[in-house]
């Protein structure tokens, strides 16, 4: 009898017509919100087929953004671990400090395409924010960002930085006043102002295109860290590493490499106090299936669907759910995940401050921590590649606050 | 027939629009709820739609998202929510029953065990508002075999190119959503309504239900001119939330505030159209 693979020729493929990577994905809104969404589709298909458009976001991308960004080889580091060579891709560098600019730019250039004058979006860090406050002043859009109380009083640095900007933080209240809030509020707005708003969404997840209008929208960082270690090292790197929030950095990173069997991925997903408490933001280790948001895919939630509240001190981490793509990855056995702890990730952002003279942000800090477990059982020509997805300097007041300085 | 077409036939009639009620299932807690929801028909709903609590409700406004987080606080799950609908049915077997919610509680629930379970609670139909026409597929089999009927929205967004797909396979009535937003914010132009329901009427043989945005006898009653029926739910949480003391506890009046404040919605819809012929 012949044996049934479950294993497609392709990872590459989805989402189907509906929006689906197996089960997960899909269009979970509201009625109010479907012909929107269909829209956006619609504007989203045209965008990608039109040369004009690719033109556009490569022009922006290397002159606004500061594309493509570094490989760089972490000698320091790799010398630490004596294991496996460690790689950074650079994504702290570019503009407004985070992998956010890449997506947000190409959604700012499809929302102008369908005459959308006004941008919304929700933040949890705050990057996704930034990045949709610089794009929104950058093409004389008006911005509103939907941010909950707690991240507000985290990442005050950004707050700032997006009134500058000229954006509207609205604060929001409800819930865990986290990431996840800031979700429900924006989609809320969205619903009331369908004529002349596009909502930016910040990472993997939503309804259908969202989860892989952002993919490819981030896949630049995969398509180039190909290039570049190819050009390096004559060959492709043997394991990637990335922190999982929504999963945005994750996928640009994996996407381009998903073919490749020999390539290792392991998502890292922020464990908190510890995934064994119940106080963390590991939806694929601590989760189960359902639907939020707009897709189903793997989320926190308690006996009766409800969602449960996600803890990580990373506030860009702090969502119950992960996109959809990761999950079919996931039931699919081609990506790995991985926790880590706010501890682990604040001792890798420490050391990666000294040894390096970089200081990454807490959401890399995890893929940092995780890298730290491995790469000392690595042969030495293991290439170990990490993306280095943001900068920390947003989070110095509150890794001060746990380090107990008063700054 | 169905509850619900037994219901809108006789309201046909009596030539009257009827009275839709919304109330959120354990708000503000499961013995109140139910006492509410037992004395909704006597004060003059025709219908009533019964809300699952969610913690994530994205597509209702601040006062619907409060009673449900009130709910899930007082203990209030799928299962109590089943459990109260059953409790109602048993002293009321002709009010149509309509439970309304969002899909993962029902997921995680399964849901063919929930059709079962709702149909066997006395439920006649459901409104899963995060399950559009192109994904609702998944709970519209399981719920057809066990005999529950979804209903579909309609929004303002809702255009003559899509109606279509909205109105293939609805069951029971189609709720029109009169304002692009959530609930309990904005209210919608009469005539905005009227236009809207005589599109529908020319599209569907279904009854039309309005909801969002009716706060008041007046507005109930404006719409039932035009409308099969009124929706009003914010307003109807907003009395349970008044009723409550400062730390949340039902006070003596609530009851009897939330459905004599029913009984001035009925007597508007039932008024609305002998008003507009004089
Ligand atoms: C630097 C950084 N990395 C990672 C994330 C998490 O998002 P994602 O998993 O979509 O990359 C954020 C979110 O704010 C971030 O700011």
């Amino acid at each position: 009898m012949q044996s049934v693979s479950a294993r497609p020729n392709t990872y590459r493929a989805g989402p189907d017509e509906e929006g689906y990577f197996g089960l997960y994905g899909g269009r979970y809104v509201a009625e109010t919100l479907m012909p929107l969404i269909l829209a956006v589709e619609k504007a989203y298909s045209q965008a990608k087929a039109d040369p004009s458009f690719q033109a556009e976001l490569d022009y922006y991308l290397r002159d606004y953004v500061g594309r493509p960004s570094p490989l760089y080889f972490a000698e320091p580091m790799t010398r630490h671990y004596g294991g496996a060579k460690i790689y950074f891709k650079r994504d702290e560098l570019n503009h407004t400090g985070a992998h956010k600019i890449n997506n947000c730019l190409g959604q700012a250039l499809v929302a102008r395409r369908m005459g959308k004058t006004r941008i919304i979006a929700e933040t949890g860090a705050g990057q996704h924010g930034v990045a949709t406050a610089t794009v929104a002043a950058r093409f004389g859009m008006s911005c509103t960002i939907y941010m909950g109380e707690i991240d507000i009083a985290r990442q005050k640095p950004n707050v700032f930085r997006m009134k500058l900007l000229g954006a509207e933080v609205k604060p929001v209240s409800s819930g865990s006043r986290t990431l996840k809030d800031a979700m429900n509020e924006a989609l809320r707005a969205w619903v009331s102002d369908v004529e002349d708003t596009f909502y930016i969404i910040g990472t993997v997840a939503g309804p259908h295109p969202y989860p892989a209008m952002v993919r490819d929208f981030q896949s630049v960082i995969g398509k180039e860290a190909r290039e570049q270690m190819q050009e390096r090292e004559g060959r492709l790197p043997d394991t990637l590493v990335a922190a999982i929030g929504g999963g945005s950095n994750a996928m640009g990173l994996f996407h381009p490499f998903l073919d490749e069997d020999a390539v290792r991925m392991i998502g890292v997903e922020a464990g908190g106090g510890g995934v064994e408490t119940g106080r963390h933001a590991a939806s694929i280790i601590g989760g189960r299936p359902g639907v939020l948001h707009g897709n189903r895919t793997y989320l926190l939630q308690d006996d009766d669907g409800q969602i449960t509240e996600a803890h990580s001190i990373s506030a860009g981490l702090d969502y119950p759910g992960i996109g959809p793509e990761h999950s079919w990855l996931h039931d699919q056995g081609r990506v790995e995940f991985v926790s880590v702890t706010d501890t682990e990730a604040l001792d890798a952002f420490q050391l990666c401050t000294r040894l390096e003279g970089i200081i990454p942000a807490l959401e890399p800090s995890h893929a940092l921590a995780h890298v730290g477990k491995i790469a000392g059982d690595l042969p030495k020509d293991h290439l170990l590649l990490m993306n280095l997805c943001g900068r920390g300097d947003k989070d110095i007041f509150a890794v001060a606050e746990r380090l107990g300085f008063d700054i | 027939m169905s509850r619900i077409a037994r219901r809108f036939a006789k309201l046909s009639a009596e030539g009257r629009a009827g009275l839709v009620t919304f109330i959120t299932a354990g708000d503000p807690d499961l013995s109140v709820s139910a006492e509410i929801l037992a004395g909704l028909p006597k004060a003059g709903a025709d219908l009533i739609e019964l809300g699952m609590p969610f913690s994530d409700p994205m597509a209702d406004g601040p006062s619907i998202e409060a009673a449900g987080h009130r709910a899930l606080k007082a203990g209030t799950t799928l299962r109590r929510v089943l459990a109260m609908a059953a409790g109602f049915r048993k002293g009321d077997t002709e009010t149509p029953l309509i439970l309304m919610g969002y899909f993962n509680p029902i997921y995680s629930y399964g849901v063919e065990r929930f059709a079962v379970d709702a149909v066997s609670a006395g439920v006649d139909g459901v409104i899963v508002v995060d399950l559009p026409p192109e994904v609702d597929a998944e709970l519209r089999v399981p719920a057809v075999v066990a005999g529950l009927e979804v209903i579909r929205l309609a929004t303002p967004t809702t255009d003559s190119v899509r109606l279509p797909r909205v109105l293939d396979g609805a069951g029971g009535f189609l709720y029109y959503v009169a304002i692009a937003g959530v609930t309990g914010t904005k209210r919608a132009a009469i005539g905005d309504i009227a236009a809207a329901v005589a599109r529908l009427k020319a599209s569907t043989a279904l009854p039309i239900a309005v909801g969002f945005g009716i706060r008041d006898p007046e507005s109930a009653a404006a719409v039932a001119r035009y409308a099969d029926a009124s929706v009003v739910g914010s307003a109807i949480v907003d009395r349970i939330a008044h009723g409550l003391d400062e730390t949340g506890k039902p006070g003596p009046a609530l009851i009897g505030d939330v459905l004599s404040f029913v009984a001035s919605l009925a007597a508007g819809v039932r008024g609305a159209r002998v008003q507009a012929a004089q």
